[in-house]
């Protein structure tokens, strides 16, 4: 059975038809990372999966449990898929290890030791052992990303969803950032990446999916997918990412 | 200058009675428009139609009636319906009411300045509408509802003198008193001047630092 399946799923805002019928799957261990022209659906899509965003038909299923934002299943769903933003999103008024033991202390009502232990041990894979008491202000957007994956980790989830995390990120910090998500890749952490990235794409995703206009106009391996694609939207596209005028 | 500072000794203790009172009715309509008005205030985000309309309104017919008629209506209207209270507990209860209103669209502007970022987050790992405020949103909002909560604060302890309307021999109507039993009205009056500023004048200060200390970044 796949972790994450969506089953033609339809949402619109007001009048305006956002995703046209999206039918997919994300395995176990499986990198998937979507692409598309801006306001194609990408972050609408993923946020349905962990039910930030409610969808109007179809179904989306995490390990058979149908999420449903306004149902109580959909905190066993948000605690085993964690997400990590465009815009970092982390907690101002708390210091880089708050932020990463604030879900476990306080949803999944760990101990706070062991959850202080366990978000050390996050903040220095992610390269960030010192800043163990830093405040978000005080840190670089891509110490924040990190920060911010960290606090994904913590939940120890099932999937992690990215919404486009290197996108707000100064150039050369995107790498440390990618460095982090390409780890958590190698060591088979499901994963279902918005980025415009396309190296990373091509050298992490087992699979990409080619959103525009709010349905997947191609999907496939990375590597076909990105090298040799067939729609020639998908072409067009993947043209103007590569080389931007 | 001499007859003043002698009329003042005179008749500081009495107005030092009325002190006791105007702080006792501002502490205490403090405490209550505090909790009513966070009351109202997460009514209204609390995304339910019908409990944001409840609080809608109420603070609305709140903003809409005086201080005075309201307090009119505690303090003289309810006792026919079988409720009565001293004056003292009726301004406590009016100004408290009264005050809820502005209190609750205070808290609700700090509440909604919040970053929408900040609830999904929250939601992502897990939490509910409850844990989201308690833990992600009110500290944030706490900063912002602070210097504006101190401006509150000012304008109450000065309408606590609308208490005297009820017959609460507060700061302002112990002066009056004194003054229209003594015709000393230029003491008097200087004198629950200069007491109000002893109050309030801290506050104003207090509220600067809070306007510094976490005004706009
Ligand atoms: N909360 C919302 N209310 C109304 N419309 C929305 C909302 N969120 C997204 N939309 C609209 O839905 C469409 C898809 O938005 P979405 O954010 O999913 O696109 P995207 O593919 O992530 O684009 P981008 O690359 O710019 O992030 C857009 O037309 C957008 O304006
Ligand atoms: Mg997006």
């Amino acid at each position: 059975m796949p972790m994450i399946e969506l089953d033609n799923v339809h949402k619109s805002f007001g009048a305006n038809r956002v995703i046209r019928g999206i039918t997919t799957h994300v395995s176990k261990g499986e990198v998937v990372c979507i692409i598309g022209p801006s306001g194609s659906g990408k972050s609408t899509i993923l946020r349905c999966i962990n039910g930030l965003e409610g969808y109007d038909s179809g179904s989306i299923r995490f390990e058979g449990i149908p999420v449903n934002r306004t149902a109580k299943s959909i905190t066993a769903v948000r605690t085993q898929v964690s997400m990590v933003f465009q815009r970092f999103n982390l907690f101002p008024h708390r210091t880089a290890l708050e932020n990463v033991i604030e879900g476990p202390v306080f949803v999944k009502r760990e101990p706070r030791a062991d959850a202080q232990a366990h978000g050390r041990l996050l903040l220095e894979r992610v390269g960030l052992a010192d800043k163990v008491g830093a405040h978000p202000h005080e840190l670089s957007g891509g110490q924040q990303q990190r920060v911010a994956i960290a606090r994904a980790l913590a939940m120890r989830p099932k999937a992690i969803l990215f919404d486009e995390p290197t996108s707000a990120l100064d150039p050369e910090l995107v790498g440390d950032v990618l460095a982090v998500m390409r780890s958590l890749a190698d060591e088979g952490m499901t994963m279902v990446v918005v980025t415009h990235e396309i190296g990373f794409a091509r050298e992490v995703a087992d699979r990409v999916l080619f959103l525009d206009g709010g349905v997947i106009a191609e999907e496939g391996p990375a590597a076909e997918l990105l090298t040799n694609p067939r729609n020639p939207r998908t072409r067009d596209f993947l043209r103007r990412v590569l080389k931007p005028l | 200058m001499q007859g003043f500072l002698k009329d003042s000794i005179e008749f500081l203790p009495i107005l030092l009675q009325g002190l006791r009172l105007t702080l006792i009715v501002t502490a205490g309509s403090l405490v209550l428009s505090t909790a009513l008005g966070l009351l109202w205030a997460l009514m209204r985000v609390s995304g339910v139609p019908v409990l944001a309309g409840i609080a809608k309104t109420f603070v609305n017919t709140i903003r809409g009636i005086p201080i005075i008629v309201q307090l009119f209506y505690i303090y003289f209207v309810l006792p026919d319906l079988g409720i009565s209270l001293t004056a003292v507990q009726a301004a406590i209860i009016g100004l408290g009411i009264a005050y809820s209103a502005y209190q609750s669209e205070n808290f609700r502007a700090g509440i909604e300045a919040i970053d929408r970022g900040q609830v999904e987050a929250a939601q992502t790992i897990g939490m509910g509408w409850g844990l989201t405020m308690r833990r992600v949103i009110l500290p944030q909002a706490f900063k912002i509802v602070l210097p504006p909560y101190g401006n509150i604060m000012i304008m109450m302890l000065k309408d606590s003198s609308q208490a005297s309307t009820i017959t609460v021999a507060e700061l302002a109507l112990q002066g009056k008193l004194i003054a229209s039993s003594t015709f000393q009205n230029t003491t008097v009056f200087t004198l629950v001047a200069l007491l109000y500023l002893c109050m309030s004048i801290p506050l104003i200060l207090l509220v600067g630092h809070l306007e510094r200390r976490f005004g706009r970044r």
